[in-house]
């Protein structure tokens, strides 16, 4: 534990550990408040932003702030770290590390900032996030190349992709098959067919899966299907021969917040080894999918570190180090779901956002945003247009949409598919090149390349209203 | 043709294959578009579901409101009121510890009682409102020759507020009636959460729920006591709650508490 000084209008500020500081360097949100880490004032936070800035990069390979021999998330970090990958930045502070990203984008270079992903740590990855604004991680994260493919491509300049996630508080097929093809009407999907299924079992888990993979086949969509089950209920359904394009798993940054999930680093590779079995894939084999939140550590009393409970900023960058280590398809935070306790307003929902999305990125993750919010947060519509423009300029790989807003089996609001379009309009982005060439096949695009809005004698929409045909 | 529920139908010219759509889900589905927008009328409506939730979570518990509910469903147990160690509902929303804990200078006083019931706002003062009463006096029918603590109206209040409430009054179970999370289009419902011997510091996995009292929408007062009875009379004859009472559909819905 080195304590740290700094003087800032003649007041000296000590910080007493490499936590304490990236804790009170952290702008403003409530979880760390809760968990008793933030910053005690605007004045001590900009001061332990000064000494973060100073902090050497390799500093965080010499002083884990989650314990190496307890934590299997440290160890999976610091053995894995890749030295030739750290070297361009490997003499840099914090702050200096800053400076090199924004000059590299400000040159375009995203072979330089894009090769640095395996020898960062999601530490290192943080600190940075702490001592940028949001035009900075929009400017580095616009410029940070991330590809993946399983039957679509995701992460490729000027496009942005979706998840249609068509939920139903029964699972009733008939619902989720009405919510699936409301989704593809609008130009959604590209990204995942994804179910939050509302019980875990493996039978409804299969069910669901069967209903999905026929929808696809049905039309030839060049998209992928999930139900977003535990874990080990996917391994169930692969065992029975079900059609599992990818395998889904909330994770967080610790061991501790993992076995609160009920998973292991080796029940994911698992379960990972068994999808890329069914060599399901078209255009790549990434097989994986993986959702994380600021705060999931802490609801699960599962955010200690060496020196004190860690904030919730660094942790979640953690869960990034466990996601890329199964090269996922797609990974996204779930960012305004977890409560007011965590992200309390518009602006600490925006700000973790754009960090969650920066952050991903430029550990090598093919990073998504469910911009959402629920009913106690102090949230609405127009901040969820704030993020979510900001995200598309950032070059977030894919959003998440429901049907007008509204998950009716979570009970929450996500994106509407109409936001996906705006967001395409507004900043004119694109589909993924495989999904829109599928869409003007079914004569879903206007000559303009815009998802047309169809009258009811259109034939596409009458094709894909016969997807309800037994 | 058929329809999404596989019944024969012809699509004549003017039909509207959308109402199939809407017709299969309460999501919201073929909204129709106004560019690549949602029809005025349309982000109304949602923009009127989203107001009532969130007014729903802001409303402050009106005490009077409740007694006065109370009287009218003719439940005579004495009411006192306690509040939580958070202050105001922005500290409540942001600190769930504060809302588990009671504030200082409660005194509650102490008996022996077979059950206490805490009414308690949580995220939607409105559900106690509309639907405490109800389910207390449909609870207390089904439970004669049990002892039963004055009731325990609580401001700022988590489900866990329940067991210093419980512990305080001497209860052997205690019972809190919370207003839940608002949805888009539930902003009024209430969740039942019994807890054998209670005491600061019982985890989730203590506890069994019944979620959603909300009639007509939800569950029915009668309905939700039959299914608390239950669960009652079987935590008291094996001492405990939570998953050892093997009831389905009682686990506690993620979130909750």
């Amino acid at each position: 534990m080195t304590v740290r000084r700094t003087t800032l209008g003649g007041h000296t500020h000590e910080f007493r550990s490499l936590t304490d500081v990236l804790a009170k360097a952290t702008p403003a949100r409530s979880g760390d408040v809760l968990a008793g880490v933030a910053a005690e004032s605007q004045a001590q936070r900009v001061a332990a932003q000064h000494v973060l800035a100073d902090v050497p990069l390799t500093t965080f390979l010499t002083e884990p702030v989650v314990g190496y021999d307890e934590d299997d998330v440290t160890r999976l970090i610091l053995d894995t770290h890749d030295p030739a990958a750290f070297a361009p930045v490997a003499a840099l502070t914090v702050g200096g590390f800053r400076d090199w990203l924004l000059a590299r984008a400000a040159e375009r270079d995203e072979v330089a900032i894009s090769s640095l992903a395996r020898g960062l740590t999601p530490e290192m990855v943080a600190a940075v996030s702490k001592v940028m604004r949001n035009a900075d991680l929009i400017a580095v994260a616009r410029r940070t190349r991330v590809v993946t493919g399983l039957r679509s491509t995701l992460g490729l300049p000027g496009r942005l992709a979706s998840r249609l996630q068509p939920n139903h508080p029964t699972d009733d097929a008939v619902g989720v098959t009405a919510s699936i093809l409301d989704g593809l009407l609008h130009g959604c999907g590209d990204a995942v067919i994804g179910i939050n299924p509302a019980t875990d079992s493996p039978a409804q888990t299969i069910a669901l899966l069967e209903l999905v993979d026929a929808v696809i086949s049905r039309y030839e969509i060049p998209t992928q299907s999930c139900v977003l089950a535990h874990v080990t209920t996917t391994l169930r359904a692969l065992e029975a021969g079900a059609p599992v394009d990818l395998v889904f798993q909330s994770v967080a940054g610790t061991q501790a917040g993992n076995r609160g999930f009920g998973v292991t680093l080796d029940l994911l590779a698992e379960a990972r080894a068994g999808a890329l079995e069914l060599g399901r894939g078209t255009v790549g084999s990434n097989v994986t999918y993986f959702e994380t939140g600021q705060g999931s550590a802490l609801s699960a009393d599962a955010h200690h570190g060496v020196d004190g409970p860690v904030d919730q900023q660094t942790l979640e960058c953690r869960a990034y180090g466990v996601a890329r280590h199964f090269d996922p398809l797609l990974v996204n935070t779930v960012v305004g779901f977890i409560g007011p306790e965590y992200l309390y307003d518009g602006k600490q929902v925006i700000r973790a956002g754009l960090e969650d999305h920066f952050c991903g990125k430029l550990l090598g993750l093919p990073m998504g945003v469910d911009v959402c919010y629920t009913n106690h947060t102090d949230v609405d519509g127009d901040d969820t247009d704030t993020l979510t423009l900001l995200l598309g300029a950032a070059g977030c790989s894919f959003v998440i949409a429901v049907p007008g807003s509204d998950d009716v089996m979570l009970h929450y609001q996500s994106l509407s598919f109409t936001d996906v379009l705006t967001a395409r309009s507004v900043l004119d982005l694109r589909p993924a090149p495989e999904f829109e060439a599928w869409l003007a096949m079914m004569d879903l695009l206007d000559d303009a390349g815009h998802v047309r809005e169809l009258t009811p004698e259109a034939p596409a929409a009458r094709a894909l209203l016969a997807a309800a045909r037994p | 043709m058929t329809d999404l529920q596989g019944r024969s139908r012809d699509f004549g010219p003017s039909d509207d294959p959308w109402a199939v759509l809407r017709d299969a889900t309460r999501a919201r589905v073929a909204l129709g578009r106004a560019g690549d927008g949602l029809p005025t009328s349309r982000e109304l409506e949602f923009r009127a579901a989203h107001a009532a939730a969130r007014d729903a979570v802001h409303t402050a518990l009106d005490a009077d409101r409740v007694r006065a509910a109370l009287t009218g469903a003719r439940v005579g147990l004495d009411v006192l009121e306690v509040h939580s160690q958070a202050p105001d509902r922005a500290t409540y929303l942001q600190r769930p510890d504060l809302g588990r804990r009671l504030a200082p200078d409660t005194e509650l006083p102490g008996g022996a009682y077979d059950l206490a019931l805490v009414l308690a706002d949580g995220l939607s003062p409105r559900a106690v409102h509309e639907h405490a009463a109800g389910t207390v006096a449909a609870v207390l029918d089904r439970l004669p020759g049990w002892s039963v603590a004055p009731l325990v109206l609580a401001h700022q209040a988590r489900v866990a507020l329940g067991d210093p409430v419980g512990e305080a009054l001497g209860a052997g179970i205690v019972v809190v009636a919370v207003g839940e999370r608002p949805g888009l289009s539930s902003a009024d419902s209430l969740g039942l959460y019994l807890t054998h011997g209670p005491r600061p510091g019982r985890a989730d996995s203590e506890r069994n729920c019944i979620s959603n009292v909300r009639p007509p929408h939800g569950l029915g007062y009668a309905q939700a006591a039959d299914t608390l009875v239950a669960l009652l009379q079987a935590s008291r004859q094996l001492g405990a709650s939570g998953v050892v009472l093997k009831d389905e559909g009682t686990t506690l819905p993620p979130g909750a508490g």
